[in-house]
């Protein structure tokens, strides 16, 4: 009588783990994993006919032949990383104000106003952007007024615009782990070492730096990821010659239909991302799950 | 540094003018983009020749307001339905995840997380395009095997929803996971003591209890959705949503209907913020 209801019970357990198990190998199963590897395929192969193919390395190897491809690459890449040092640099003194010199209310509302502008698309965010810095925009139109220049200047459509907006638009995945993990850090500590005599320089780097790391590495990873991946602000800010590799990945696939070699793009952008947030992890001794939960 | 330690004068002001400027950097491109769409012109630009509700209002071409623009109206609609199937099916396997990392113990559990993550540090554009590729595989075996053409395979609003599901899941789960990590699970087995049955006890206690964070990570979700572009722009169709047939007008060079659509979009998002940040108070208290 007694063994029955615990058995029965056991199977139902059992079952229930199956029944949870189902789904998430289904979502990772067929969304992500052979999704990837169908993509490693399709980039190993070269069309030699129509709907005939062949193994090859190809694909990469004109990656590496076309400086075109990879001039992009590594301008994407350079590009990404400065921009994620940049937003963080920006981002971390508005971040211990917020979370150190503020209390109560302030503090909170603050945050809140941080939090508002990523409410709304990025889209909407780059348009501003682009109203602001385009040849008949604000900018211009402020110079101009205050006589600095005497004909309109055209801001959009460089380098300096996509670095804007790149940080514009990564501040928010930034500032909320910074603000996290500065805001677990007791006051006391901050305070013990004045006490020892440390300088304000020497406080920041042994103890504040060091306790918010985690957030650093978090917000620098997830920043570096949206940056690298990012098609929308290079485009529309960058105009023609932003060069941004994504933008060759979509040329390739929607525009000239070649997606042996679009799948090919896809995989190195991959590896390059991977590598770059697997070698920010190694250099800071953090682990991945942590760092992403 | 912190207010308990003293420092100078200078210092101080300095700081506080940082922070200031940076508020004006995050606020101006809005405040902008929400500005320009009252003005009386036919590009968002420079010189304001005066107010006017035409861009939300106004019934004929050139001048067509937002709610008289059938074809962002209807951009609208789908972006709405995408993001609903989204989030109600982003939130349903993000319960099911929860439950299975919170309370399961099995092998490679850790790689099964970490694969989990995964698709937070895949670049949206390849996410899209893995799935792309992948679907027009499947459905190109399904046309020579059987010679029926799967439709739903090929770019389209199902793609688009399957590309944004892939990684608004992830981000779902991790939501509800926090919570229910903090749960004191013998709530549920006091009312299995009680005769609840186990699926009774979780729908009685449990759910009730993961409810803020339902409904915090769908608002995150039903935004994500909304908004997201990478992904959809490489499996949309015909059908395109709201930010894809925002960036196709954009880039033709496009009049001040675009700000409009863009306040509209401020107001909602503002809404749905306001409504998560009061629901989500009382619990925290």
């Amino acid at each position: 009588m007694s063994a029955e209801p615990s058995n029965a019970n056991r199977t139902q357990y059992r079952l229930g783990f199956w029944l949870l198990l189902a789904p998430i190998v289904l979502w990772l199963g067929l969304l992500i994993i052979l999704p990837h590897i169908d993509m490693v395929l399709v980039s190993l192969r070269e069309r030699i006919a129509s709907r005939q193919y062949e193994f090859s390395f190809s694909n990469y190897t004109a990656f590496f032949t076309e400086p075109l491809y990879w001039n992009t690459f590594v301008r994407t890449a350079v590009m990404s990383i400065l921009a994620t040092v940049l937003t963080l640099i920006i981002a971390f003194p508005v971040s211990f104000y917020i979370a150190k010199v503020l209390t109560g209310r302030p503090k909170i509302a603050l945050f809140i106003l941080c939090l508002i502008p990523f409410w709304v698309s990025e889209l909407v965010r780059t348009y501003g952007w682009m109203i602001l810095l385009r040849e008949t925009g604000l900018i211009s139109g402020a110079l101009q007024w205050l006589g600095l220049v005497d004909q309109p200047v055209e801001m959009l459509y460089n380098d300096v615009a996509i670095m804007v907006g790149l940080i514009y638009t990564s501040m928010l995945f930034m500032v909320v782990p910074l603000v996290t993990t500065l805001d677990s850090l007791d006051n006391s500590l901050i305070e013990a070492g004045y006490d020892l005599g440390g300088s304000s320089w020497h406080v920041m780097r042994s103890i504040v730096i060091p306790h918010a790391m985690p957030g650093i590495m978090s917000g620098c990873i997830v920043v570096f990821m949206l940056t690298l991946g990012n098609y929308l602000t290079p485009t529309l800010l960058g105009g023609k010659d932003s060069l941004w590799f994504t933008e060759q990945i979509y040329t390739q696939f929607i525009t000239r239909f070649n997606w042996e070699q679009g799948a090919a793009f896809g995989i190195l952008l991959l590896i390059l991302s991977s590598l770059i947030v697997w070698l920010g992890l190694k250099i800071t001794r953090q682990s991945f799950t942590r760092v992403m939960s | 540094m912190i207010p308990s330690i003293s420092s100078s004068r200078f210092y101080r002001v300095s700081y506080l003018c940082y922070v200031v400027l940076f508020f004006i950097f995050l606020i101006t491109p809005l405040l902008v983009v929400a500005a320009f769409s009252f003005n009386d012109s036919l590009f968002p630009s420079l010189p304001w020749n005066g107010f006017t509700l035409d861009w939300y209002l106004g019934e004929n071409a050139p001048k067509l307001g937002l709610f008289h623009d059938d074809a962002l109206l209807e951009s609208i609609g789908v972006s709405v339905q995408v993001a609903i199937v989204t989030t109600l099916a982003s939130l349903a396997l993000a319960t099911c995840n929860a439950f299975l990392f919170e309370r399961e113990q099995f092998p490679a559990k850790n790689f099964l997380y970490v694969l989990m993550l995964m698709p937070l540090v895949v670049p949206g554009v390849i996410l899209g395009v893995s799935i792309l590729v992948f679907s027009s595989t499947v459905a190109n075996w399904f046309e020579v095997q059987f010679d029926y053409d799967f439709e739903a395979l090929r770019p389209g609003l199902v793609l688009v929803t399957l590309g944004q599901f892939a990684f608004i899941t992830t981000i779902a789960t991790l939501v509800i996971s926090a919570r229910l990590r903090k749960f004191d699970i013998t709530q549920e087995e006091a009312a299995m003591n009680l005769g609840a049955s186990r699926l009774t006890a979780i729908a009685t206690v449990t759910l009730p209890f993961l409810k803020p964070a339902l409904f915090g990570a769908g608002v995150v979700a039903f935004l994500m959705s909304f908004e997201n572009f990478n992904t959809t722009l490489m499996l949309v169709g015909s059908d395109a949503p709201l930010t894809i047939a925002m960036f196709d007008r954009l880039r033709e060079g496009s009049t001040p209907v675009l700000n409009a659509v863009s306040v509209l979009l401020m107001v909602g998002s503002a809404c749905l913020a306001l409504v998560s940040l009061f629901t989500q108070r009382p619990v925290k208290q």
